[in-house]
């Protein structure tokens, strides 16, 4: 069985800490979920933020924005790491998702929450 | 004049620039001067995931932006010119003058620096920088987001 991975939710100001509070009240379970905010951080910041928060686990890293300092960060913490997939877009639906199919290996957790997520993607 | 904006963030590409200030002043292209990142190409390309399709992003080193320069001004598109530090825009007003404004957007917190604005930090050092910078014809001012007040440089001292 593989190691679980770590779901690290990365996100301007307090999103990330609301996102996985909201994922634990939902669903009752984010024991896997860490939050990083990038609130007074330069780039270097950032990056280790989410360095610290990865460790030395297989993660996901789900970050708000394909843009800035969150994501860039991210990336640069997966760059060489086989067991690290980035994901943007974060929404709740993928994450409630995540929590319960955090066994996968990092490369098909991050495909399946990028589909749950585009799932909830829709028009009224 | 077609370059709208020369800023200096330390984040470089990010929201505020491409959003924050893109949309509003109908920015066509960013160039971003940074000789790391031109040199790189895992950098340029992770910089091209962050920038929406409707904008172009340059990338140069100082010497190649100071060449490119007259041409990017020349442009009918509006642009901005992105430099992640206050060294590389000073070199770039040397080099490829009259740079008229200089916007200071995000420059976080290091050892060495101190606060002068919540998303400004600055070494004695680099406000020497800056002061020459305006010494050089540059207008100086902090300012993140253009619905904020721009804060003159004097007040950053």
């Amino acid at each position: 069985m593989s190691e679980t991975a770590r779901g690290v939710v990365i996100a301007h100001g307090g999103l990330a800490s609301a996102l996985v509070a909201e994922v634990a009240r939902i669903g009752g379970e984010a024991a896997n979920l860490v939050p990083v905010s990038n609130n007074e951080c330069g780039p270097e910041d950032i990056e280790r933020r989410i360095a610290d928060a990865v460790g030395d686990r297989p993660a996901v890293l789900f970050v708000d924005m394909p843009c800035g300092s969150c994501f860039f960060g991210a990336m640069r913490v997966a760059k060489g790491r086989s067991d690290v997939r980035v994901v943007t877009g974060v929404n709740l639906p993928m994450l409630l998702d995540f929590v319960h199919h955090s066994s996968l290996p990092p490369a098909d957790g991050a495909a399946r929450a990028v589909g749950k997520g585009s799932e909830a993607i829709r028009q009224g | 004049m077609s370059i709208v904006l020369y800023r200096i963030d330390d984040r470089l590409v990010h929201g505020q620039v491409v959003v924050g200030w893109g949309k509003p002043l109908n920015v066509r292209f960013i160039v971003l001067v940074d000789d790391t990142v031109a040199a790189s190409e895992w950098e340029r390309e992770l910089y091209r995931m962050g920038v929406p399709a409707e904008i172009d992003l340059y990338f140069a080193g100082v010497s190649e932006a100071a060449r490119q320069l007259p041409g990017w001004r020349a442009e009918r598109r509006n642009g901005i010119v992105l430099t992640g530090d206050i060294a590389t825009m000073l070199a770039l007003a040397d080099a490829a003058p009259p740079i008229e404004r200089v916007n200071l957007g995000g420059i976080h917190h290091r050892p060495g620096r101190s606060q002068r604005l919540p998303y400004v930090y600055l070494s004695d050092e680099e406000l020497q920088l800056l002061e020459a910078l305006a010494k050089r014809g540059a207008e100086v001012t902090a300012q993140d987001l253009p619905n904020m007040a721009p804060v003159a440089l004097e007040l950053l001292r």
